[in-house]
């Protein structure tokens, strides 16, 4: 509750003001969870923008998972990622224990949660789509049933790419995919997220910036 | 609260439009009542939005003059925003388009106090010379004129043109904010009179394309009714909310008329030109925030000056 109300003061007009959101298949969104939203990723506002799109109680059941060397490393950051953003820390690291790294997420996934991911890992280069990291294959081996909704944004990393201070208002487009399922060949699922990924990119029709 | 800045005459115009929109509610039900179909689910949505930017509106010019004059920065905000989304920029000049932004507060200041001297070159003088520097400073001279010529042309039509609007509240100074909240109410409503009488009339008679290439929807029928019925309404809210004599309300109309279609047509162009239907999905039925105020940003400036040059 606390925290609902923290967002919608301190993010949402942010985001629908100062940004505003030109969204498309908003009917696509599960109204609950548990489900994964897995998102390109460029700019630190993506996790905003996508937490924005869910309201009442859908989002208090929605967490992203974040690198936790990176958004716990001062206490304002500390209390803005957990207190408003209620993030998922992992650490990066190189593990061959992803059952023991993925615990929380699949604790709050039992819980019927909504996980946002960013499975290229880091922020690219602006609006510039780097390659996905197959750690989203291994956390859906662990819950096969769950949805996967892929969500394309355009927009962010022209407000605030990575590296840059200012901040520019524009809008951003998000465009929500089909949700798919996981298959057991790594091969075949990655293509599949690869594919609706892509499929979200064409359909925006993004001129090159 | 600032009510009684209101005269009892803006009161009636108004009340005036509440009843018009209450009719067209009221038909478009009984319209899809009789025949459910596609066209009048969009009309009953473009009803239901105007319910609400009126109510904006009209809370944004009666409350306070300080609180009209913010309402209209951020129309202008918003509007600038569309723009520069549309616009394929070369990266390198993200900065030249933060400092386009910050033209709207140093407007709205000289507006505030009201320097007409400065509100009227600050943008086309020293917006016009210094907005260049930033983009020769980052060094990226692909695009270069392309970057500085839209974000020039985004703030004159967008910041210089609609805060004319805002200069008409404190156009004979500020004390007298009452005639400016009337001549505001007066270009709006004319404003979007036009445009939708245009799409009536249009509807209703349209057959000789006026600009296929442009706008294909616009025909000659839909200009010159629109134009007559904004005339005959300017003629009818000239004596309560305006100084003007007849003859000069008669020309202000047939003016916001002409006008109004030209500012319209111009941001058809450029849509057609980027190759979109709507600048962006803020008002539900109408596409973005400057498909409603691309009218204004001919008719704003055009106005103002018009008003000042026969009348302060």
């Amino acid at each position: 509750m606390m925290r609902n109300i923290l967002f919608s003061i301190l993010v949402r007009p942010l985001i629908l003001f100062i940004l505003g959101l030109n969204i498309r298949h908003y009917e696509r969104l599960p109204a609950k969870g548990p489900c994964v939203i897995i998102a390109n990723h460029n700019s630190h506002l993506d996790t905003l923008v996508l937490m924005s799109l869910f309201k009442g109680r859908s989002f208090s059941k929605t967490r992203p998972v974040a690198a936790g060397d990176y958004f716990m490393r001062n206490k304002y950051l500390k209390f803005f990622s957990t207190k408003v953003m209620n993030i998922i820390p992992i650490h990066r690291k190189i593990t061959k224990d992803f059952r023991g790294m993925f615990e929380p997420v699949l604790e709050s996934l039992d819980e019927d949660g909504i996980i946002i991911l960013f499975p290229e890992g880091s922020r690219g280069e602006a609006e510039q789509l780097s390659k996905y990291k197959s750690g989203i294959y291994y956390l859906m081996r662990e819950r096969p049933d769950v949805p996967i909704i892929p969500v394309f944004m355009h927009g962010l990393g022209k407000a605030l790419p990575k590296g840059s201070k200012v901040f520019v208002p524009f809008f951003v487009d998000v465009l929500i995919g089909e949700p798919f399922n996981y298959t057991d060949n790594r091969k075949v699922f990655m293509e599949t997220l690869n594919c609706s990924m892509d499929k979200l990119q064409e359909e925006g029709r993004f001129r090159s910036w | 609260m600032n009510l009684n800045l209101i005269t009892e005459e803006v009161l009636y115009v108004l009340v005036a439009i509440v009843a018009v929109l209450i009719s067209s509610s009221v038909i478009s039900f009984i319209m899809k009542k009789r025949r459910p179909g596609k066209t009048l689910d969009e009309v009953s949505l473009r009803i239901r939005s105007w319910w609400m930017m009126f109510a904006i509106f009209t809370i944004a010019l009666v409350i306070h003059s300080t609180i009209s004059l913010i309402f209209m920065a951020l129309l202008c905000f918003l509007a600038l925003k569309e723009f520069f989304s549309l616009i394929p920029f070369n990266r390198a000049h993200r900065l030249v388009l933060f400092w386009a932004y910050l033209t709207i507060p140093i407007q709205f200041f000289f507006i505030y106090i009201g320097s007409y001297g400065m509100f009227i070159i600050f943008i086309p003088v020293y917006m016009f010379l210094l907005i260049p520097i930033q983009a020769i400073i980052v060094g990226e001279t692909k695009g270069f004129l392309h970057s500085i010529a839209s974000v020039q042309w985004g703030i004159m039509l967008m910041v210089f043109g609609l805060s004319h609007l805002a200069y008409l509240l404190v156009l004979p100074g500020k004390e007298n904010s009452v005639a400016g909240a009337g001549l505001v109410l007066f270009l709006v409503v004319l404003t979007q009179v036009n445009d939708v009488a245009q799409f009536i009339w249009g509807k209703m008679l349209g057959k000789r394309k006026i600009l296929p290439k442009v706008s294909p929807s616009k025909t000659w029928e839909g200009f010159v009714g629109g134009a007559l019925t904004t005339t005959l309404i300017a003629v009818l809210l000239a004596p309560l909310i305006t100084p003007f004599s007849l003859i000069s309300s008669m020309i202000a109309g047939l003016y916001i008329g002409l006008t109004g279609f030209i500012g319209d047509v111009n941001i058809s162009a450029v849509k057609r030109d980027l190759n979109i239907k709507d600048t962006s999905t803020a008002i539900p039925g109408h596409g973005g925030i400057l498909d409603r105020v691309d009218s204004l940003t001919y008719t704003a400036p055009l106005f103002l000056h018009f008003t000042r040059f026969f009348y302060f």
